[in-house]
C-alpha cells in the first residue's frame, strides 16, 4: 500500500471501503460518507500481534476471537465498543487511529460497501475484513444506463462471488448495482452461502430466469429477492415454482422488471405460504384479476407493485369483475404502491381507500391525465415519494402541490422521451411544486420548457433540497421566456440549497453557471453535465471549487485536456470521472495517467477511431488500489 | 442505438435491409464518434441549433432500416433508460399505425436455444417460411389447407393472443401478424398427427 504523508487538505490516499446504511431503494446513490481526510500509514499486511484474529475455525462458523494475551484485553474492549459503530464513515475514521484500531475495526465490520468494484480487488477486501455478513457492490457508472457504454465492459460479479464463497460462507446479504451477474454466479451464490437471506440486484444484467430458479430453490432462508430495473433474460423457466414447497421466510419479492410470463398459480400458492411477506412487486404479466386474488391472500402487505392493472384479454366485456376497491380497503398496511404497468385508467380509483395512508406512490408507468389523477392525489396527504409521468401536465402537478405537503421526493418522467416532443410540463408545474411542497428534498424533472424564475423560486422555497436534477430535453435550450441561459437558475440552486449533494444540469449553460457551482457547491458530491459550458474554464471552476465532489459525469461538452489536468489535485478523492464526446485527446489522458499512478484511466476505442483523429471519445477514470484490471475488453484501453 | 442489450443475437440477427445497411448497429456507433469530432470545435455555434443531423443517429425504437427518423436523435439523450422508453414507444407506434418492429421468439424442437425474428420485415407467408428455413437450416414443406405442411418433418405453429397453438398459414397474413405472439416449429411425430386430423 502507498504510504504518504501529506497535509490533511491534500488527500492522496484512496480509501474506498465505505460502509453504507441500508436503504430499501437503491436507485438513489446516496452514500453519506466522504473520503477520509487524514493520512493512512497502516500497512494492512502487518499483523504482528499473536491475536489469532485472522484465523478462522472451520468454514461453517464465524472465526472465534481467541487470544489470552494481555494486549488483547484492550483489543477485546475495543471490539466490544466498535461493534456499535454502524456508519461506514465512522468506521473508516476509527480504522485510521492506529494499528490496533485498524485491526479491530476490520474484525467487527459486518457490512462491506464497495462503491466501485474495480477500486479494490476481492482478495484485498476479503483479507482485510474477515467477518462480513453483508456486501454491497457497485459496478458500472450511471451513464451505462443510457447506452453510452459498450456492452461487455466489465463489472463482473464472478470474481467477487468466488472470493466470498471462500471467505464468507456465512454471508447473508448481497446488494449489487450495475454489475454483470451470470446464472453461474447465482448458482455459486446459492451453493456457497448456507444462511443466505437477501439478494438485491439493481440495474444488473447477464442473468436470466434460470439463475432465479437456482436461487429460489437453494436459498432456503431467503427473505428478500429484489430485482429492480434489471435486465433478466427469459429462459422460459418457471422460476416461481422453484421456491420450497413448505412455508417460506420471504419478506420481500420484487420482480416487476422480470419481463416474462410467470406461473400465476404457483405465485398464488407461494404468496399463501409466505406469511412474512410484506413487499410484493409484480410484473406486467399479472392482470388485475390475478392481483385481486393475491391481495386477498396477503392483506398484510406494506409495499405492493400492482402488475399491469388491467384485466387479462380473456375476460369478456361485461363479465362480473371482483371488487378491487374492497381488496384495497382490506389492505390496511399498504404504504407504498407502484406498478400500473399497462393501466386502464378507469381502474385507478380502486386504490382510493389506501391513498390516505400512502407514503410512496409510483405512477410512472401510468399514462393518465390530470383529471384522472386528481381524485387520487387529493387524498394522498401523507405522500412523501411520488413518481409520475408528465402526462398529468402542469395541472396535475398543481394538484400534487395542493395536497402533498409532506412530499420529499418527486420524479416526473416524460411519456415521450424525445428532444422535440410536446412537453406537457413546464416551469408552471415546477413553480407550483416549489410553493406547495416546501419539504422537498429530491427532485427529478423532465420537461421541454423552463425558466430561471421557476428554478430560482424552487431554490428559495425548498431549502432542504439534497438532490436537484432538471432535464430540459431539448439540448441547449435557454429560458423560454427571457431567452437567457439557465445559469441563474442553477446558480441559485447551489447558492440557496445548503444541503445539496447531487446536481444534474441541462439547458443552455455558459461558463458562468459553472462558476457558480465552483463558488457555492461546497457540499456537492455528484454532478451530471450534458451539452453545457463554453470552455475549459467551466470544468476548472468545478474541479477547483467543489471539494466534496466524488462523481462527475460529463458528456458532449467542450472541455479539453487543460481542464482535465486542472483536477489532478482532486482525482484521488473522487470515485470516478466520466467524460464522453468532449474535447479530450489521448495526449491529455496519457498525461493524467502518468501523473496519477493510482488512477485507472480507461479510454474507449472504436473501430472508427481513424476518423476521430486525436480526440478521445470516452474517458472513464477512477482511483484504485489495484492498478489496471485484467478483464477489460478489446475496445477499452487502459493508459 | 449504440449499445443495446441483445448481445448474442447481434451478429446473427435476421434482418432484411437495404444493401449497405446490413450492419445497423455499427452504423449506430459510428456517428456518435463522428459527433465528437464535428461537434467539439463547433459546439458554441451549434448551441442554438437543434437539428444536428451529423451528430445524431436513430434512437431506440427506430431500427434504422425502414426509413430515416423524422427528427434525428442523439444516443442516450434524454437520459431515460431504454425499458422506460420502450414502454410507451410501442404504444405510440401502434397509435401511429406504423409499428417499428415486432419481434417474436422462435423455438424449434430440438434446437438448443431460441431465436427471435421481426415479423414486420416480412410481407407474406412464403417470405417468413423461407427465412425460418434459412435460419434453422431445415425445410418446412408445402402448405395445404387440408393437410398442413407436406413434404417435411417440420410444421410451423404459432401461439395466438388467446394462448392457443395454431398452424401457420390458415389465416390471412395481416391477421396472423396481429395475433402471433410466438412461433414454434414442431418436429416429427407430432406433425404427422396434425396431418391425420
Amino acid at each position: 500500500m502507498v504510504i504518504s504523508k501529506k497535509p490533511r487538505s491534500q488527500n492522496h490516499y484512496p480509501n474506498p471501503n465505505f460502509m453504507r446504511e441500508d436503504r430499501t431503494e437503491m436507485s438513489e446513490d446516496d452514500d453519506r460518507s466522504s473520503p477520509s481526510d487524514s493520512v493512512n500509514t497502516i500497512d494492512s499486511c502487518s499483523n504482528k500481534t499473536t491475536s489469532g484474529s485472522t484465523s478462522g475455525s472451520g468454514p461453517s462458523s464465524i472465526p472465534e476471537y481467541q487470544a489470552p494475551y494481555p494486549d488483547q484485553v484492550l483489543e477485546n474492549v475495543l471490539e466490544n465498543v466498535l461493534c456499535f459503530l454502524t456508519s461506514r464513515r465512522d468506521r473508516n475514521a476509527a480504522s485510521l487511529v492506529c494499528r490496533s484500531w485498524y485491526r479491530v475495526e476490520a474484525l467487527t465490520r459486518s457490512d462491506l460497501f464497495i462503491g466501485n468494484c474495480y477500486a479494490v480487488s476481492p482478495r484485498r477486501a476479503t483479507s482485510r475484513f474477515t467477518r462480513i455478513r453483508s456486501v454491497t457492490l457497485k459496478g458500472k457508472p450511471r451513464f451505462a444506463d443510457f447506452n453510452l457504454m459498450p456492452p461487455n465492459w466489465g463489472a463482473h460479479f464472478a470474481p467477487w462471488v468466488s472470493a466470498m464463497a471462500k471467505a464468507y460462507p456465512w454471508l447473508e446479504k448481497v446488494h449489487l448495482k450495475r454489475m454483470t451477474v451470470t446464472d453461474e454466479d447465482l448458482a455459486v451464490l446459492a451453493e456457497s452461502f448456507f444462511g443466505f437471506k437477501e439478494l438485491v440486484l439493481v440495474c444488473c444484467d447477464g442473468f436470466g430466469t434460470n439463475g432465479l430458479a437456482v436461487v429460489a430453490s437453494r436459498c432456503r432462508q431467503l427473505r428478500v429477492l429484489d430485482l429492480i430495473e434489471s435486465e433478466v433474460s427469459d429462459d422460459e423457466v418457471d422460476w416461481i415454482s422453484f421456491f420450497p414447497e413448505s412455508a417460506t421466510c420471504l419478506e420481500s419479492l420484487i420482480f416487476d422488471c422480470v419481463d416474462c410470463p410467470i406461473n400465476f398459480d404457483a405465485l398464488e400458492r407461494l404468496v399463501a405460504r409466505s406469511l412474512s411477506l410484506k413487499k410484493l412487486r409484480l410484473n406486467r404479466y399479472v392482470s388485475i384479476g390475478q392481483l385481486h386474488r393475491l391481495m386477498v391472500r396477503a392483506p398484510q402487505l406494506t409495499h405492493l407493485g400492482t402488475g399491469s392493472f388491467r384485466p387479462s384479454e380473456d375476460v369478456a366485456q361485461g363479465e362480473q369483475e371482483p371488487d378491487y376497491t374492497s381488496a384495497f380497503a382490506a389492505s390496511k398496511s399498504l404504504v407504498c404502491l407502484s406498478g400500473f404497468r399497462d393501466i386502464i385508467p378507469d381502474y385507478l380509483t380502486a386504490i382510493y381507500p389506501v391513498c390516505a395512508s400512502l407514503t410512496s406512490l409510483n405512477l410512472s408507468y401510468a399514462n393518465i391525465n390530470a383529471e384522472q389523477l386528481k381524485p387520487i392525489i387529493g387524498n394522498c396527504h401523507k405522500l412523501q415519494i411520488f413518481w409520475v409521468l408528465d402526462s398529468i401536465c402542469d395541472e396535475g402537478l398543481q394538484a400534487v402541490a395542493a395536497t402533498c405537503k409532506e412530499l420529499r421526493e418527486l420524479r416526473v418522467f416524460p411519456i415521450d422521451a424525445r428532444e422535440d416532443s410536446e412537453g406537457p410540463v413546464s416551469e408552471v408545474g415546477l413553480q407550483a411544486i416549489s410553493e406547495g411542497c416546501r419539504k422537498l428534498q429530491s427532485i427529478l424533472y423532465f420537461c421541454q420548457r423552463m425558466t430561471n424564475a421557476a428554478v430560482i423560486a424552487m431554490s428559495k422555497n425548498c431549502p432542504d433540497l439534497v438532490v436537484f436534477r432538471l432535464c430540459i430535453m431539448g439540448r441547449h435550450r435557454p429560458d423560454h421566456v427571457t431567452g437567457e441561459p439557465m445559469d441563474e437558475g442553477f446558480g441559485a440552486i447551489v447558492m440557496n440549497c445548503k444541503k445539496l449533494t447531487r446536481l444534474a444540469v441541462s439547458g443552455l449553460l455558459t461558463d458562468r453557471a459553472f462558476n457558480y457551482f465552483g463558488r457555492y457547491g461546497k457540499t456537492v458530491r455528484t454532478l451530471s453535465v450534458a451539452f453545457a459550458g463554453d470552455s475549459d474554464m467551466a470544468l476548472k471552476y468545478v474541479l477547483e471549487g467543489c471539494p466534496r465532489l466524488q462523481k462527475l459525469e460529463i458528456r458532449d461538452s467542450p472541455f479539453g485536456d487543460a481542464a482535465l489536468l486542472s483536477g489532478r489535485h482532486h482525482y484521488y478523492n473522487m470515485r470516478f470521472l466520466w467524460m464522453s464526446s468532449c474535447k479530450l485527446t489521448s495526449g491529455g489522458c496519457q498525461q493524467i495517467a502518468q501523473e496519477l499512478p493510482h488512477l485507472v484511466v480507461e479510454v474507449f476505442n472504436h473501430e472508427f477511431d481513424e476518423d476521430m483523429g486525436n480526440f478521445v471519445n470516452t474517458l472513464y477514470m477512477y482511483r484504485s488500489l489495484e492498478g489496471p484490471r485484467d478483464d477489460a475488453p478489446k475496445f477499452v484501453s487502459i493508459l | 442505438m449504440a449499445y443495446e442489450g441483445d448481445l448474442n443475437l447481434k451478429a446473427t440477427e435476421l434482418r432484411l435491409g437495404l444493401p449497405g445497411s446490413d450492419e445497423p448497429k455499427k452504423q449506430a456507433s459510428a456517428p456518435s464518434i463522428r459527433s465528437n469530432k464535428r461537434a467539439s470545435p463547433e459546439i458554441a455555434e451549434e448551441s442554438r441549433t437543434r437539428s444536428n443531423s451529423s451528430a445524431s443517429i436513430a434512437e431506440n425504437g427506430d431500427r434504422g432500416i425502414d426509413e430515416p427518423p423524422a427528427k434525428a436523435q442523439v444516443v442516450g439523450w434524454p437520459p431515460i433508460r431504454s425499458y422506460r422508453k420502450n414502454c410507451f414507444q410501442t404504444k405510440q407506434n401502434d397509435a401511429e399505425g406504423e409499428g417499428a418492429c415486432m419481434y417474436v421468439k422462435v423455438r424449434v424442437d430440438g434446437a438448443p436455444y431460441l431465436r427471435k425474428i421481426d415479423l414486420k420485415v416480412y410481407k407474406s407467408y412464403p417470405e417468413l417460411l423461407k427465412a425460418l428455413e434459412n435460419m434453422f437450416k431445415l425445410t418446412i414443406g408445402e402448405y395445404s389447407e387440408r393437410e398442413g405442411y407436406n413434404g417435411s418433418n417440420y410444421s410451423p405453429t404459432y401461439e395466438d393472443k388467446e394462448g392457443d397453438w395454431m398452424l401457420v398459414g390458415d389465416v390471412p397474413w395481416e391477421m396472423f401478424i396481429c395475433s402471433c405472439k410466438r412461433l414454434r416449429i414442431m418436429k416429427g411425430s407430432e406433425t404427422k398427427g396434425l396431418s391425420c386430423l
